[in-house]
């Protein structure tokens, strides 16, 4: 399968390029203000939106990582779907309405709304550049092996070729490339995973209980394939991983992000509840990409291609679909990684552009023109940053930086989000804290937890006893970034009810909606 | 919502919507809601991995060998879908209370 690639691989891989490109070229006529630019001038529909939203999220970490981790481990792979899915609700219950309500560009804007400072803008860009940075390397590391292993080249062109690609669409496309690459990557992902499901699903005669009785004595594991316990047995470790989960899509800046691109807070409310029911089906599917890859392709083969399991579901499709499936499967991987990068590169984008270089070193005495230069300038930087940074971590095993990512939105954007909308006497010295001890315990737990320190060499980074067992530290950072802005708050007299009565109706009618955005 | 703010220069007075009674009833219904559904679909969800992690409770077998845990992780599928419209019609008749509001502000004489 990777002796070079087919014609039907490169047909597949140069449409899905060409199209994209197509939509940049669209895109880059209708993308001349910053408006235009971070948020695609917050003229997505609902339906747009909520498929932009599923095509953020269903990264190829999504895709080829839950499929392989379901094949692999069965029901503990499923965790993550769960996880990821009860997280909408956190989304759209606490976040998405005020976020609209109050928000322009960024999540620095949202909470800057209430605190007018510098300090608490810095901060926020901090925490936001922070998880950029870590998930945009993950994405890229996985990128980079998977069209290694798929088109036969090196690693270092391989992440080249997406740097480039995710550079050109937000350059010259902006938001509205950005999201129309998701929109379309997300019906694509959609088809592929359905086609396989209903494939692996025609195998075990359309009979679910039938498919799961197979699946108890298809794996070594035998009928503990099918319950918890084959990957994860520390329970404080199980449970802080769907801590992270379940909090940290609420603080996840290229999510946020995507509820300034609508009009108001019932066009955010409407997308969320497209994204939930597109990426839930999604998530459902999981189950039968994993236990048909256990199944049809078996884990021995799956390990053979990749370690982590990241090759089962492209390897499912050409077990049942043959040569064509395979390579629309492959293609649709990449764009997939194509898409989330992209939107990664304009989250990163706007805090170092926007709040850092706008709001905080121009104190907002900005042009129109300027703004999208600085826009420009700050995606080619954020996009160096993360490609070097990703040819570097080349050998290193980085899939663990998609949940220390999740951890550090939970610990130090959650609370500073629900702090700010919900609490009226919290202030701008308790904003700094609850980010500062948030971004500061996660990074710190991470980095003596087992992901980093193992006594075996070559498992973790370094050889060496961790000090924590923990493999996600959610569980402690969490209430710590929670901690962190209650004490914060309570040290510092400032206390403006005014300002909270303001936000409170903002907030609450989306009143000022329109001086506030556009 | 701002549709009736069609004069960029109008000043808002938040603190007179902040005092209206209406708006307050609004804000406590809302946030009562909100944060009640919160807990609810937290505890349902964090339960799973306590059950699977200290229990055996959900690896026994429900229907033919689908075990528990699936049946309770379908649960909890169904649960976001449901919540989600919950949500999106509670947030319509909050959308009518707030136009109310604002239109009760603008006719209540707010200083302009």
């Amino acid at each position: 399968m990777t002796n070079g690639m087919s014609f039907t691989a490169i047909f597949f891989f140069v449409a899905i390029v060409g199209l994209t490109l197509v939509i940049t070229w669209w895109a880059s006529k209708r993308t001349s203000s910053a408006s235009d630019f971070y948020t695609a001038g917050g003229g997505l529909t609902g339906w747009q939106n909520g498929l932009a939203i599923a095509g953020d999220y269903l990264s190829a970490a999504s895709f080829l990582g839950i499929a392989g981790a379901v094949a692999l481990f069965g029901f503990d792979g499923f965790f993550f779907s769960i996880g990821y899915l009860v997280a909408y609700l956190v989304v759209l219950y606490i976040v998405a309405e005020p976020l609209r309500n109050l928000g322009k560009f960024t999540l620095a804007d949202m909470i800057t709304a209430r605190f007018d400072s510098s300090k608490v803008r810095g901060t926020a860009a901090l925490s936001t550049i922070t998880i950029v940075l870590f998930y945009m390397i993950a994405q890229l590391v996985g990128a980079g092996a998977l069209i290694q292993l798929l088109l036969g080249i090196d690693y270092w062109i391989a992440v080249l070729i997406v740097g480039v690609m995710m550079t050109t669409y937000v350059l010259f496309g902006g938001m509205t490339a950005t999201s129309w690459v998701q929109i379309i990557k997300a019906c694509l992902l959609m088809l592929g995973t359905v086609i396989i499901s209903f494939l692996v699903l025609k195998e075990f005669g359309f009979s679910i209980t039938s498919m799961f009785k197979e699946m108890g004595t298809a794996t070594d594991s035998g009928a503990a394939y099918l319950n918890p316990g084959l990957k994860y047995t520390n329970g404080i470790d199980t449970i802080s991983m769907l801590i992270a989960l379940v909090l940290g899509t609420a603080g996840l800046p290229h999510i946020l992000m995507r509820f300034f691109t609508v009009k108001d807070a019932k066009t955010a409310r409407s997308s969320v509840i497209w994204a939930t029911w597109i990426v839930g089906i999604f998530y459902i599917l999981t189950i039968f990409l994993g236990f048909g890859a256990a199944y049809f392709v078996g884990k021995e083969d799956i390990i053979a291609a990749n370690a982590a399991g990241n090759m089962a579901a492209p390897l499912l499709a050409e077990a049942l679909g043959g040569d064509i499936l395979f390579s629309f499967v492959c293609a649709v991987a990449f764009a997939t990684i194509l898409a989330v990068v992209a939107g990664l590169v304009l989250s990163g984008a706007s805090a170092l552009s926007h709040d850092i270089y706008g709001q905080i070193i121009k104190k907002g005495k900005i042009t129109e023109k300027e703004q999208v230069l600085a826009a420009r300038i700050g995606s080619i930087t954020i996009a160096i940053i993360s490609i070097l940074l990703a040819l570097g971590a080349q050998t290193l095993n980085v899939a663990f930086l998609v949940s220390l990512a999740f951890c550090i939105a939970g610990s130090a954007n959650l609370p500073v989000i629900i702090y700010t909308i919900y609490w009226k006497r919290f202030n701008t010295a308790g904003a700094v804290t609850a980010m500062l001890t948030g971004l500061i315990s996660a990074l710190v737990l991470v980095a003596v937890s087992p992901n980093i320190w193992n006594p075996v060499e070559g498992k973790a980074i370094f050889v060496g006893e961790p000090l924590i067992m923990l493999t996600n530290p959610a569980i402690i950072s969490v209430p710590l970034g929670f901690l962190g802005g209650f004490i914060g708050t309570l040290l510092s007299k400032e206390s403006d009810a005014k300002k909270y009565r303001e936000v409170e109706v903002k907030a609450n009618t989306g009143i000022s909606v329109q001086d506030v955005s556009h | 919502m701002a549709n009736n703010q069609t004069n960029k220069a109008v000043v808002i007075d938040y603190d007179a919507i902040a005092h209206q009674e209406s708006f307050k009833s609004l804000v406590r219904k809302k946030n009562s809601f909100l944060w009640s559904i919160t807990v609810i679909f937290l505890a349902a969800y964090m339960l799973l991995p306590i059950l699977t992690s200290y229990t055996t409770i959900l690896h026994q077998k429900a229907f033919g060998e689908i075990t528990w845990v699936w049946v309770y992780s379908a649960g909890l599928f169904i649960m976001t879908w449901s919540l989600c419209h919950l949500y999106v019609a509670k947030a319509n008749n909050f959308d009518k209370e707030a136009k109310a509001i604002i239109e009760e502000y603008e006719n209540g004489g707010g200083r302009r």
